[in-house]
């Protein structure tokens, strides 16, 4: 059956799509929760995927095992995605600044700081590692018929992992103090900080968190499908993608999951259009355009229902 | 009529725009400085390059003008939609658009046509397809309510990649195939006047095109009803709404306007600097046109100098290859200071401090001044003469009081 | 009896002001003290430093006679303290009891259901009849308050601060509160109540502490005082809140509302079927506790919200679906409920805030460019003629003026723009009483010159003194509209909560 070979090629390649998003998205989430407008995802993301990039790189020439130099490049990606993050903090949180302008600034700075570094290291505009991620199947799960195909065949370990921390996050979010007080922090900050909570504490601790985890996506970025560093094409816009993932889901973890998946497949299409027969004909340049029209058109269907957290980007 | 002040009350002076935005600048500088240095470089090597590359001769300023040119049209596009609240960040993508109308009349217009006529064309043309592709920002923004840096990032990619396509299909170089065919040059911007004078540098006419732009913004800005509506969006919506002024239009106007800029940057980088339009490449312009307008306070006078600043940095790393230091420098120098101009209540801050200090002092030292002369009145009723004398009077006795205060812990 | 609270000699200053100098009071255990003071005297400064939300610069806080430092809300709870705000602290979309427990949790996952189970047996205790699950954008206002009391009681606090706890509540809703605090202090709690109301203090306070201008004036005994007393020592000089006015003249109707229908931001009909003719020469007060769709109709008349059904007739004219614009120029004057939301470009200097509405009309505007010239002098004109004070003039940023000022100067453009119709939003709020006093005179003033008024207030003194006619509304509906002279606080108070004359005689 034709279509069913159209969706199995394209549902394990859009969750791979999916899971960078995932994580900008809900890196994004905790940021606007906390009250932090967080613009520079883009900028954070690439900047984990060229700290991933770099170690890795420079581990597997190293000689060490494969496998452990893609880990310490993902946690080297969260380290520099979170330190990323701490100038927004700071110009968010206790300077005051506009947030969107300084989320810009931060975009540039990962574009260029990458790239001047990129240049350093390998004396190319690119970093390029020797072996990504090897695709598996599940044992037992993936000869479930239907499902086993399509989620448990050919997958990233990075995924299971991304997966994790959205269900955690999903916990932490609605079922702790934590998450309680990160919320409150969104929608009325003056009700917390009469509540006896430091404010900027729990606005720090939320873009911290966007830091880390878009480094992690732009990690899961290098590991799986890119398996480079580019600096030409960076990241193409994926961290925009996220934002707009964020807001298409209602900045809700369940929301963000439907709508990450949604830009996924769209990504899929942009990519493997070519080599998927039904998509053949149509000219590279409109299957590139497609994701971003798309989300466009998602934001405009979501536009008349927002539920953005009232005090994100109001300093406090 | 000269407006009477009523009684300014006498305060310490405010770090201005132009403190803020120069030591922006220094701070920028000086990140990089470090940057060179960590590399095991010498900066002042380094800034030397750059400054040799930029402006060493005729043929490099007129380089670097030819280049400051679509910063200066990016920078007031961004500036002028930042009057009236909104962030353009998608100068890229309007730019591109503006290029790829012009770069295609430029092949499918017949060659022999009257210039003035072609000219008035292609600017005309890029000016208003970079307004189309402003105003859907504008459009989403004011009718879905759709965070435009958000839009014009997704419209700067769907350009990125209709233009992929279009020069595919009209104007592509059949032999290396990611480009287009060069234009001829009597369709683009360049004139034998100028290209003789600076020889065979990339200024053209967009030059003038730039500075023209910059005076019509300024007038459109200070002078008119259209650019009192826009600012009053820009500075509250919410009173603007009250006050009758429709918000909604405005903000749509303010995308266009600032499309059509960011299309003749497109124009005057495409058919008058490069020449050519390569697939699958952003430019970066759209991005630095921010840099430029926020360090120049979003004045247009402020933005041409920050555009030649900015032209100065982009031209002159092309020397830096000599000394081993990436060219990427001035990259990291610009953004590093839009970071410093988003967070300039830092560098204010500073400023008012140092004032404020100073300020007290001489207070203080005018009030001992008084005291010794038995005299007891306002320092805020002195005239300046008075109080200059008095300063130059109070200082050594303070510094001799500070003096036996010290000594007395 | 202990003290159970005593600041002494409190000092705080913020950059241009002296908020509270040399300050000292004392509340005794279980007693109501009350603090008066207008707005901007400095009670809300003396006490977010009780509260741990500012540190004094000088001066000593002693708690139950052991001197303490209090830098954070949190050291505030840890001795009893809580503090009813202003505005409520409470996060609109989580539940009460999720508000409640915020920052008291009690564990890293924490468990709202035996949270809820305390809340409900501390709202019985205190008959605040609240149920824990209810979303807080989905119960009244006087239920928030009572939100924002058990999240004090749930805390243990046995000292209470209530911050003008009275602003948003109707007659009927401030007696219940008024009991409330009495029960309280039956209990042992000790009650601050900061207020510029004198009779509240009157119906419950023992002892009232005076502030004025930053500086504390007299601790008075309640009883024996006088509220004119308190009154004079509260302002500095004797005041009569009375506004000298003369008999209305209608000369016939100016606006026209026939059942008006408008949604609310919610997208639920925030004005049902509301119908109220105003003549020239009269001004008509709005009363109803604050959420009750005033701003909604305001916002309907002024051209700001799309009407859903029914029309508005201004001059005779459907003006129901005209834009601002045009309304702004038939005449219609608005002074917002927000000054510096709506009122003012606090960034752009007085002059241009001044031709805010009128910069494309010659003289100001030929042919689309400005006549900087004509707009100076413009405003030069309504500072001189309005008394706004600023550094600079017509240069002066709007947002360095004070409350006053800016009031003033919204009023005087307003005026000067010479409308037919005025609308007034809480032209009075957070202002003191030379303020108030000469804002109060220039709306009589434009009645008397026969043009139409609407007032919208949520103080009833104010309606009270203004208003010619009352129109009450509760939860968007028109109740009814009564003849000042013909009615008294209680039964409009009554109104506002939604009852009508003639269901009252029913009952």
């Amino acid at each position: 059956m034709e279509i069913w070979s159209v969706i199995t090629s394209i549902i394990p390649a859009a969750i791979a799509y999916t899971m960078p998003l995932l994580m900008g998205a809900l890196g994004g989430l905790y940021s606007e929760r906390s009250g932090v407008t967080n613009l520079c995802i883009e900028g954070l993301m690439l900047t984990g995927c060229f700290a991933s990039a770099t170690v890795t790189f420079l581990m597997q020439s190293a000689g060490f095992n494969y496998t452990l130099a893609i880990a310490m490049g993902i946690l080297a990606a969260m380290l520099a995605g979170a330190l990323l993050s701490l100038l927004h903090a700071i110009a968010a949180i206790n300077l005051k600044s506009n947030q969107v302008i300084s989320g810009t600034a931060i975009n540039m700075l990962a574009t260029a700081l990458t790239l001047f570094l990129a240049q350093t290291i390998t004396g190319s505009g690119n970093v390029t590692v020797l072996r990504g991620i090897v695709r598996q199947d599940i044992p037992i799960l993936s000869k479930i018929p239907v499902i086993g195909p399509l989620l448990f065949t050919r997958t990233y370990w990075t995924t299971w992992i991304c997966l994790l921390i959205w269900a955690v996050s999903f916990f932490l979010l609605y079922k702790t103090s934590f998450g309680l007080r990160l919320r409150a922090c969104g929608e009325h900050p003056s009700a917390v900080a009469s509540a006896g909570i430091n404010v900027h504490k729990m606005r720090y601790i939320g873009v911290l968190l966007s830091g880390l985890l878009s480094g992690l996506g732009g990690a899961c970025i290098l590991a799986t499908y890119a398996g480079e560093y580019n600096s030409t094409s960076g990241i193409n816009g994926l961290g925009f993608l996220a934002i707009a993932a964020l807001i298409f889901g209602q900045w809700k973890p369940l929301g963000i999951l439907a709508s990450t998946f949604f830009f996924g497949i769209c990504m899929t299409i942009a990519n493997m259009g070519r080599v998927i027969p039904v998509f053949q004909g149509i000219p590279t340049g409109y299957l590139g355009l497609f994701p971003y029209v798309a989300t466009l058109i998602a934001l405009v269907l979501s536009s008349k229902k927002s539920a953005a957290p009232i005090a994100s980007g109001e300093p406090f | 009529m000269k407006s009477k002040v009523i009684n300014k009350p006498l305060e310490a002076r405010k770090a201005s725009p132009l403190l803020v935005s120069l030591s922006a600048v220094f701070l920028g500088i000086i990140a990089g400085a470090i940057l060179i240095a960590l590399i095991g470089k010498n900066p002042i090597a380094g800034f030397d390059r750059i400054l040799f590359g930029a402006l060493s001769n005729v043929r490099r300023i007129g380089n670097t003008l030819g280049m400051s040119t679509q910063l200066i049209l990016i920078g007031l596009s961004v500036a002028f939609a930042f009057k009236t609240g909104l962030f353009n960040i998608g100068a890229s993508g309007q730019m591109l658009m503006g290029g790829i109308t012009g770069s295609i009349l430029a092949f499918y217009l017949p060659l022999g046509m009257p210039r003035p006529i072609y000219l008035l064309i292609i600017i005309v043309a890029s000016a208003l397809v970079g307004a189309l592709w402003g105003f859907i920002s504008g459009f989403l923004k004011a009718k879905f309510n759709v965070h435009e840096v958000v839009s014009t990032i997704m419209l700067n990619w769907t350009a990125y990649w209709l233009v992929y396509d279009w020069i595919q299909r009209f104007i592509v170089d059949p032999t290396i195939v990611v480009k287009s065919k060069p234009i001829e040059t009597v369709h683009t911007l360049r004139a034998d006047w100028l290209t003789d004078l600076t020889k065979f540098s990339t200024l053209n006419y967009g030059f003038f095109l730039a500075i023209i732009a910059c005076i019509v913004i300024w007038f459109i800005l200070d002078k008119t009803n259209l650019g009192f509506r826009l600012k009053a969006v820009g500075s509250n919506r919410f009173c603007a709404e009250y006050a009758g002024i429709k918000v909604n239009r405005s903000i749509m106007i303010s995308m266009a306007v600032a499309g059509a800029l960011a299309g003749l940057a497109g124009l005057t980088y495409y058919c008058g600097y490069s020449n050519i339009m390569e697939m699958g490449k952003m430019p970066n312009e759209g991005f630095d046109g921010i840099a430029v307008a926020l360090l120049g306070n979003c004045s247009p006078v402020g933005v041409f100098f920050s555009a030649v600043f900015f032209g100065i940095l982009k031209m002159g790393r092309g020397s830096l290859a000599a000394t081993g230091i990436p060219t990427e420098i001035a990259d990291t120098i610009i953004a590093t200071i839009i970071y410093f101009t988003a967070t300039n209540v830092i560098l204010a801050n500073f400023w008012n401090g140092i004032f404020k200090r100073n300020f007290e002092k001489k207070e203080e030292a005018i009030s001992l001044a008084l005291e010794s002369e038995g005299r007891s009145v306002d320092i805020q009723s002195l005239s300046k003469d008075e109080r200059k004398a008095l300063i130059k009077k109070g200082m050594p006795m303070l510094k001799e009081k500070k003096a036996e205060e010290k000594e007395a812990k | 009896m202990s003290h159970v609270i005593e600041m002494i000699g409190i000092r705080k200053e913020f950059p241009g002001i002296v908020a509270n100098d040399d300050i000292t009071l004392q509340v005794e255990e279980g007693e109501i003290h009350a603090i008066l003071g207008e707005n901007g005297a400095g009670k809300s400064t003396l006490m977010s430093i009780l509260f741990g939300l500012y540190h004094a610069d000088r001066g000593v806080i002693k708690v139950r006679g052991k001197e303490v430092h209090i830098n954070s809300p949190n050291d505030a709870f840890d001795l009893g303290i809580g503090m009813v705000h202003q505005h409520f602290q409470l996060v609109h979309n989580f539940t009460v009891a999720e508000n409640i427990i915020l920052g008291k949790e009690g564990g890293f996952v924490y468990d709202i259901k035996s949270a809820s189970k305390k809340i409900k047996e501390i709202s019985d205790r205190y008959g605040l009849s609240i149920d824990p699950d209810m979303i807080i954008e989905e119960i009244t206002v006087g239920m928030q308050q009572r939100v924002e009391i058990l999240k004090m009681l749930y805390r243990d606090a046995d000292i209470l601060i209530f911050d003008e706890p009275t602003a948003v509540l109707t007659p009927q809703e401030i007696d219940e509160l008024m009991q409330i605090m009495r029960n309280l202090a039956k209990e042992g709690k000790s009650i601050i109540l900061i207020t510029h109301k004198l009779d509240e203090i009157k119906a419950v306070a023992e002892r009232c502490t005076i502030i004025r201008r930053g500086k504390l004036i007299d601790v008075v005994d309640v009883k024996s005082t006088s509220a004119e007393k308190m009154a004079a020592l509260m302002v500095g000089r004797p005041v009569n809140f009375k506004v000298d006015k003369k008999e209305a003249h209608p000369t016939g109707v100016v606006l026209d509302i026939r059942n008006l229908n408008v949604m609310n931001n919610k997208n639920v009909l925030g004005v049902k079927d509301f119908s109220l003719s105003i003549e020239g020469g009269e001004i008509v007060g709005i009363a109803g506790v604050d959420g009750n769709g005033q701003s909604e109709l305001v916002e309907a008349i002024s051209g700001l919200r799309k009407v859903e059904s029914g029309s508005i007739f201004f001059k005779g004219k459907d003006i129901t679906h005209s834009s601002i614009e045009d309304r702004n120029e038939m005449g219609l004057g608005h002074i917002p409920e927000d000054r510096q939301k709506r009122g003012l470009i606090l960034s752009a200097p007085l002059s241009t805030n001044f031709v805010i509405k009128e910069f494309y009309k010659e003289p100001y505007s030929k042919n689309g460019i400005l006549n900087s010239e004509a707009i100076e002098e413009y405003g030069q004109r309504i500072i001189d003629k309005f008394d706004v004070r600023s550094g600079e003039g017509i240069h002066s940023l709007a947002g360095k003026l004070s409350g006053g000022n800016q009031q003033k100067a919204i009023i005087g453009r307003e005026i000067e723009a010479d409308p037919e119709l005025l609308i007034a939003v809480q032209p009075t709020r957070g202002l003191d009483v030379g303020a108030i006093e000469f804002i109060h005179n220039e709306i009589v003033k434009e009645r008397d010159r026969g043009k139409a008024v609407l007032l919208v207030s949520f103080e009833l003194d104010e309606i009270f003194n203004l208003s010619d006619r009352i129109a009450v509304m509760n939860a968007g509906r028109l109740i009814d509209i009564v003849n000042t002279k013909d009615t008294d606080e209680h039964a409009v108070g009554l109104m506002m909560a939604g009852i009508k004359k003639e269901e009252r005689s029913e009952v």
